[in-house]
């Protein structure tokens, strides 16, 4: 036995050491999901060229992509960060409708059409995201009741109480300078839409933070073994907290842009966001189980589903297909990650057994 | 003898109706190896934790250095230099073996991580350890090996300066190879001068590097004593109850 463990040790099954040399670097990049998501994307993108080069790969199309997708990519901004963190936030798309609700009556009741009553409104429904999103937080972190029951109850009461204010009647007045520019506006001087760049400064800016900042580390680290960092000091509970806020709020957010974009406050419009959401975070790489997770998967993620319906509407495929495609897209996404997982769960447990002997100390 | 650097008296702890730590002293030296033993359920998880600052201790004085101090929460032990490896080692696996070793207490400059210093910080300890086998503080701590892991595990306690390692069953999961060198690792610490507290079930390792054992017994401590003055079987009397131990409290 003692032999077994010694000679193991000795040719110690070095850890993947090419993954630090610069053609491991590919080999590296190769395996993070993002990446190969990346390529499945390229080559939807392909395919779709090839069959309609006139219509699919022009510009005037891909920006009615990227328009279509930029309040999904906000929402999917806070889904990312309560993934990783091994939670799930089922309530945004009714924080995003309660938000436009609130949003829309104040702004009717201030009345208007200028800036200021545009800027109560986007106050109005940030704070209301992050209200919901406190909601969320507290009862996770300090309730501990389990995410997934928690955000489906805030998922019925904020899309309840949304039908209860307005009597289940969309509010039809925005104002024109919030729907005039943001909801179909450009960017001054070019034809990018306003509402995408919005969308862009935010992708950079969480993306920055989570994966350049303390905050960030602490949400992986959280994912990864919430009591390791409850020991090391880390405040585990208000950074729960923090997360399912940033995810409240930018459902606020979101709602405010879906309000322009629309003019309309769409109560029954958003059943389907939060699963599309995290249907695009998972695809995108995004752990279901913590720890693991890039906002730049989380935006290719959200590119499949986008392309696929584009696609199969140009060239003549039922559209409805691609909710077929996305969900055995998903499937596979979540199966390759359980692969991963599972492989590195039996890697460690053989060497636990076998070659514990890595450990060297002065006596070798 | 020198000045004890963690001394308790009488410290105690419940939980509701259960009183777990029904007024304990100990005293931890630097330099030494003082070994904590006891049966299951005699209140050794409660006192580290307690020292670690994670549950703090409803009475008693802990006296650090001669001083009296308040450990209500983990910075403020770690803040002392009183740092503890758990036996589930409590490391992220999705982290680095830097991020781990960092984690709570990460060099920034000017706002951004410093993560050249925290790579060489990091790196310098593990080789201050003799540890030669990590390929790189980059690598996924999932990617490590159980013996990996726990040197990860205790390089992390000794990274900022500390002054008292609490060391829970550093042995347990191990084979026999690598438990002599985890003692021997144990042992190398205290020898840096460090005040080493070592829980253990395996009376073995602990007559090997102890050099002081404590006896825990449903919540008090029964004994006290240098590691060379008793015997395994004495020991194993006070752990059970079977014996009274009658000498000075070492």
């Amino acid at each position: 036995m003692t032999t077994d463990v010694a000679s193991t040790s000795n040719g110690a099954p070095a850890q993947a050491p090419g993954v630090f040399t610069p053609e491991g670097a590919i080999g590296k990049l190769v395996r993070v999901q993002a990446f190969q998501i990346l390529l499945v994307l390229v080559v939807i993108f392909l395919i779709f060229s090839a069959l309609a080069p006139t219509i699919f790969p022009q510009w005037s199309n891909l920006r009615l992509i990227i328009q279509n997708m930029s309040i999904l990519a906000i929402l999917g901004i806070g889904m990312t960060f309560v993934i990783v963190t091994s939670g799930i936030d089922l309530s945004i798309g009714s924080v995003l409708v309660f938000s436009g609700v609130v949003s829309a009556m104040a702004m009717r009741a201030v009345g208007g059409d200028g800036l200021p009553t545009a800027g109560l409104g986007i106050l109005v429904a940030v704070g209301c995201g992050l209200a919901w999103g406190i909601l969320n937080g507290v009862l996770v972190a300090k309730a501990k009741v389990p995410p997934l029951i928690v955000t489906l109850g805030t998922l019925g009461g904020a899309l309840g109480l949304s039908q209860v204010l307005t009597g289940g009647v969309d509010i039809r007045d925005v104002p024109s300078i919030l729907s005039d520019n943001i909801g179909y506006g450009n960017v001054p001087g070019t034809t990018l839409p306003l509402i995408s760049l919005i969308a862009f400064v935010f992708l950079v800016a969480f993306g920055i933070i989570l994966h350049r900042t303390r905050f960030g580390l602490y949400t992986f680290a959280v994912g990864s073994n919430e009591e390791a960092v409850r020991r090391v000091g880390v405040k585990v509970d208000r950074h729960l907290i923090l997360v399912y806020s940033i995810s409240g709020g930018l459902a606020g957010v979101a709602g405010i842009l879906s309000l322009s974009q629309y003019g309309t406050t769409a109560i029954a419009g958003q059943s389907q966001t939060n699963l599309n959401v995290i249907a695009a975070v998972v695809i995108g790489g995004t752990s279901l189980f913590g720890g693991v997770g890039t906002i730049f998967g989380t935006v290719v993620g959200l590119f499949i589903p986008a392309v696929l319906q584009n696609g199969f509407v140009i060239v003549g495929v039922q559209p409805f297909w691609q909710q077929v495609a996305v969900g055995f897209v998903l499937i596979i996404a979540v199966y390759i990650d359980q692969r991963r997982r599972l492989a590195a769960a039996r890697g460690t447990g053989v060497k636990r057994r076998f070659s514990l002997g890595n450990l060297v100390t002065r006596r070798k | 003898m020198n000045a004890p650097i963690i001394e308790l008296t009488d410290v105690k702890k419940s939980f509701g109706p259960v009183s777990v730590l029904k007024g304990v002293g100990l005293k931890v030296y630097p330099g030494k190896i003082t070994a904590l033993v006891g049966d299951n359920g005699a209140g050794k998880s409660t006192l580290i934790k307690g020292l670690a600052g994670v549950q703090p201790y409803d009475d008693g004085v802990v006296l650090f250095n001669g001083e009296q101090v308040h450990l209500h929460n983990p910075r403020e032990a770690s803040r002392l230099g009183i740092e503890v490896v758990y036996q589930d080692l409590a490391l992220c696996d999705n982290l680095d073996i830097v991020q781990n070793m960092f984690l709570g207490r990460e060099e920034t400059a000017t706002g951004i991580f410093d993560e050249g210093r925290m790579e060489r910080e990091a790196s310098e300890t593990l080789r201050s350890l003799s540890v030669r086998t990590v390929k790189s503080v980059r690598q996924k701590v999932s990617s490590l090996s159980g013996g990996q892991r726990q040197t990860v595990a205790i390089a992390r306690s000794v990274l900022k300066s500390a002054r008292v390692v609490i060391l829970d069953e550093p042995t347990a999961a191990l084979g026999v190879a690598q438990t002599e060198q985890v003692l021997n690792l144990v042992k190398r610490l205290a020898d840096s001068g460090v005040g080493v507290l070592m829980i253990s079930h395996n009376l073995v390792d602990v007559f090997q590097v102890a050099d002081y054992i404590s006896v825990l017994y449903l919540g008090q401590m029964v004994a006290s004593v240098e590691a060379s003055r008793t015997t395994s079987d004495d020991v194993v009397g006070y752990i059970t109850g079977s014996k009274t131990y009658n000498g000075e409290a070492a």
